[in-house]
């Protein structure tokens, strides 16, 4: 267990915001303070409401192919890769049709989509758990998949391109989606890095 | 090739939603029911995530409104600066996996300075599409289940995005200059 690398959510939080304050004291910016976290709170709020409408469109779209056997077909279908990448879920059949769901939307680029997906899959993985306030590795590794996936067309990117004047604004397209390909492979060698000296660090 | 793509993804919706009714239909699915029984469960999850969210965007504002993000930047420029590349998309290594409405922002001002066709814009707008906020993908994943203690996910995930910087970095070099 000593290697192990432990992250912890609650002293990077008060860390961040601790530290945010007292140098706010030395950088002049205490004034501005007050009208961040109030906004904050606003923005939150605006945040969530945006995030509802498609996360219910998605997850209601998903129950009916849930029950209609289809996820189920897919995910016997990309077995041979959830092998490999989560070998625990080998008997848990209702996380790894939740995680297939979850990455197909990723690869289909739908982002709205993927989100409220991945979370139902984190949900499945969670009640396999056996420390309920601890990720599990397959967590990570799902979530390492989530935050490297790969993007075929950066809609919002190129949008701002063009309205900020660009004569090529599609030109990025070829370095993001080869880019995002990079960010994937390596994001799977990470954790396979970080997995095996999880997995060392059992046996020592 | 733009326009096939732009068809494609403006009618993935829609045909996702004709295939699953049929498909669904086929197999006797009680469809209005399912549908609105999957829909309900947003609300739960909205209702779950939005304390962690709403704990990770006051601690990762509170510290960018401070001006601690620039000192976080003064003190690693020395370690960036070996590496050849534009100084002004220094910020943007620490700015986007924190929070994407800052980085997106801090794009805006490379290009009004530079250009969006610019080394440094190409490289900002590659960087931008290519990668996600981990912070806030970090907060929701795990804030929905209410894991606290967040494993390898962290380093793994920033580890990863600063290969996807640089490989943004190296590719807009080999493709554009």
């Amino acid at each position: 267990m000593a290697n192990e690398v432990f992250v912890m959510i609650n002293p990077i939080w008060s860390g961040l915001i601790i530290s945010g304050i007292i140098i706010s004291f030395f950088t002049g910016n205490f004034q501005i303070l007050t009208n961040t976290i109030i906004q904050t709170t606003h923005d939150c709020i605006d945040l969530c409401i945006s995030l509802l409408g498609p996360m219910a469109l998605w997850l209601g779209i998903m129950e009916i192919i849930k029950t209609a056997g289809l996820t189920n077909k897919m995910s016997e279908k990309i077995r041979p890769i959830t092998k490999i990448i989560f070998p625990e879920l080998k008997n848990f059949a209702d996380a790894r049709e939740a995680i297939t769901v979850n990455l197909t939307a990723n690869l289909l680029g739908m982002g709205n989509a993927a989100t409220p997906l991945g979370i139902k899959a984190m949900e499945e993985l969670q009640k396999i758990n056996p420390k309920k306030s601890e990720a599990t590795p397959a967590m990570c590794t799902l979530l390492i998949l989530n935050t490297t996936g790969i993007t075929f067309f950066p809609a919002t990117m190129i949008a701002l391109r063009s309205s900020a004047g660009s004569t090529r604004p599609a030109a990025i397209m070829i370095t993001t989606f080869l880019a995002t390909i990079i960010s994937s492979i390596s994001g799977l060698i990470i954790d396979r890095i970080f997995r095996y000296n999880r997995y060392r660090s059992y046996n020592e | 090739m733009n326009n096939i793509i732009g068809i494609f993804t403006s009618l993935l919706v829609p045909i996702i939603l004709l295939v699953t009714l049929i498909y669904g239909k086929s197999k006797n699915v009680d469809l209005y029911d399912k549908f609105t029984e999957g829909a309900r469960e947003s609300l739960k999850i909205i209702f779950k995530i939005f304390p962690n969210l709403l704990a990770m965007m006051l601690a990762i504002n509170i510290f960018s409104a401070s001006g601690g993000l620039e000192i976080l930047t003064d003190l690693l420029r020395p370690v960036l600066q070996y590496l050849s590349l534009p100084e002004d998309v220094f910020p943007l290594f620490i700015l986007r996996p924190l929070s994407g409405s800052a980085s997106l922002a801090y794009i805006k001002t490379i290009f009004d300075t530079a250009g969006p066709d610019s080394l440094s814009g190409l490289i900002a707008s590659t960087i931008q599409g290519s990668t996600e906020t981990t912070f806030y993908i970090l907060a929701v994943y795990f804030g929905s289940i209410n894991v606290k203690k967040f494993g390898y996910a962290l380093p793994a995930g920033l580890a990863a995005d600063f290969i996807s910087f640089w490989a943004a970095v190296i590719l807009v070099k080999l493709i554009f200059v």
